[in-house]
């Protein structure tokens, strides 16, 4: 018994030359893609840094790396820069939270009731192809000049996309499977939660996904138009005293921003999946 | 053996813009308590219409259905209804999977699980208890999909084709399968199928329906000189043949009529 258990280990770690060498095989060209990667971010960097320091370019004008870490660095120091990020990354997040709550809800009450699907549609379909950018001077109007109309304006960006995927992802559940249900004696609650929210699971988090970028987008336009504070009123402002090194700031870091919330879905993407 | 179902002239007309079409007209026939009734009829002959109706997610246009002399609305009896596919839902394990109906019921008690252990471990499911439908073989699924409807205690099963996304030799597997399962747990069922052989292979009695609208055209008794009847025995006994010609010629000769006429 105990020899044969062993046998299993060995065969199951013994792995034969030619599975070695292609494991070997995709390893190394991994390893070249991270390292072309980082090739172009370094060459971008340095030619940034060196065209601007021999004066090819105007540092006043594109700003330059050292110039940029140098704003970060003054701006941690006196907390003006967290306080920025934080500010944009509430907004952010509480759009987000609205759109998918407002979303997913709006389509279940579509997919619920067809006679009120089949009246919103047209009103969904133009609100959904309209600019959302052109409605955002109307909120600063109508809810003045603060958080709330960056949070309403993020929102529209996002919510009536949100509302048709996800409607016509409901409505392209498996006949058969909502059958199921009331062969076995469910209503239409069941369907719901037994067959159209679980089927749907992968589809509300791929559109989690479309949304956190359309979120910040929203957020950043927002910020644009009508903030004291946050990176989009980092970025106008900074543009309009002529600090592009706040600028070019304000851009890296909702790079790195973007990415990580990005990231953080996709991470629970896969917890979720498991 | 008491009747246990009875469809009394029973007909139906689907409503779309284009017009109306009748599926059944005129159905009538009874089944028996502890019976295999297999229906056979071309493809769109309302077969499954009729079983629809039987679980009453439809509603006939004319004629009435009967379970035990009540009205099956009132007759407070299960109907257990199987699909054409298993429909396990690929998002529960199998033991979620079985007791999806007891759950929807609000049946699932600590106590159902004794009986959910003892059927499938039965049916050899014990070992899957927690695999995914995505891990278990076309055979395997199937007996799931009977288990999870067995669970709801049914007077009357339903198989709406159950076999027809199988490969063929799983199909006569699974046929003897689920055969056997609901004659051990001595239910009555009604298959549908377009499939002869399987409607003989199974069947205590075959209900041949015509062609679109459906019409109950023959009812053919089976009766087999063999010993120790499985659907896979019956199909080399020697009465086979024999029914198999008698049902193909009243299906076939309805397509005549209807090509001359």
């Amino acid at each position: 018994m105990i020899r044969q258990n062993k046998q299993v280990e060995i065969s199951s770690i013994g792995i034969s030359a030619a599975q070695q060498a292609y494991i070997n095989k995709l390893k190394l060209q991994r390893r070249w893609v991270r390292f072309y990667q980082l090739i172009i971010l370094i060459a971008f960097i340095s030619t940034w840094e060196i065209t601007t320091r021999l004066g090819i370019l105007n540092v006043f004008v594109f700003s330059s790396p050292t110039r940029v870490c140098k704003a970060i660095y003054e701006m941690s120091l006196t907390g003006q820069l967290f306080y920025h990020v934080g500010i944009t990354l509430l907004e952010t997040l509480v759009s987000f939270t609205l759109v998918n709550f407002l979303g997913i809800l709006l389509a279940i009450v579509l997919w619920w009731n067809n006679s009120v699907s089949k009246i919103l549609e047209p009103y969904l379909i133009v609100l959904n192809s309209l600019p959302k950018t052109a409605l955002a001077p109307i909120f600063i109007v109508w809810l003045g000049n603060n958080m709330k109309t960056i949070i309403v304006a993020a929102v529209s960006v996002a919510v009536f996309g949100t509302i048709i995927n996800l409607y016509s992802d409901f409505k392209n559940v498996e006949e058969d499977k909502i059958k199921l249900i009331y062969t076995l004696g469910g209503k239409k609650k069941d369907v719901l939660f037994k067959v159209i929210i679980p089927s749907n699971i992968p589809s509300i988090i791929s559109q989690m996904k479309v949304n956190i970028g359309l979120s910040l987008v929203g957020v950043i336009i927002g910020e644009f138009l009508a903030a004291k504070a946050g990176l989009g009123y980092l970025i106008i402002y900074g543009s309009q005293v002529f600090k592009l090194d706040w600028v070019v700031m304000s851009i890296v870091i909702l790079c790195i921003l973007a990415t990580g919330l990005y990231k953080l879905l996709t991470y629970f993407e896969k917890r979720f999946s498991k | 053996m008491g009747e246990l179902l009875k469809i009394d002239h029973l007909s139906y007309t689907y409503h779309t813009l284009e017009g109306e079409t009748p599926a059944l007209i005129d159905v009538s026939f009874h089944v028996n308590e502890g019976e295999f009734v297999a229906i056979v009829g071309p493809s769109g002959c309302g077969k499954s219409t009729l079983l629809s109706l039987i679980s009453g997610l439809l509603s006939p246009t004319c004629g009435s259905i009967y379970i035990n002399g009540s009205d099956l609305k009132s007759s407070g009896k299960n109907i257990g209804y199987m699909l054409q596919k298993d429909q396990l839902l690929d998002w529960r394990n199998t033991l979620k999977n079985v007791t999806l109906g007891l759950e929807i019921q609000h049946k699932l008690s600590d106590n159902s699980y004794v009986q959910i252990n003892e059927l499938l471990n039965t049916y050899g499911l014990i070992t899957f208890k927690n695999s995914f439908p995505s891990g278990l073989s076309g055979g395997m699924r199937q007996r799931a999909a009977l288990i999870r409807t067995l669970l709801l205690e049914p007077d009357i099963l339903l198989l709406d084709e159950p076999f027809s996304a199988l490969d063929y030799q799983t199909r006569l597997e699974v046929a003897d399968d689920i055969w056997s399962i609901i004659r051990k747990e001595k239910k009555t069922a009604i298959l549908i199928t377009h499939d002869i052989s399987e409607a003989i292979s199974m069947a205590d009695r075959v209900i041949v329906l015509s062609s679109r609208p459906g019409t109950v055209k023959q009812v053919i008794d089976i009766n087999l000189s063999i010993e120790n009847r499985t659907p896979f025995a019956t199909r080399s006994a020697p009465e086979f043949r024999e029914y198999f010609n008698q049902i193909w010629k009243e299906l076939t000769d309805h397509d005549k009529a209807e090509q001359t006429g």
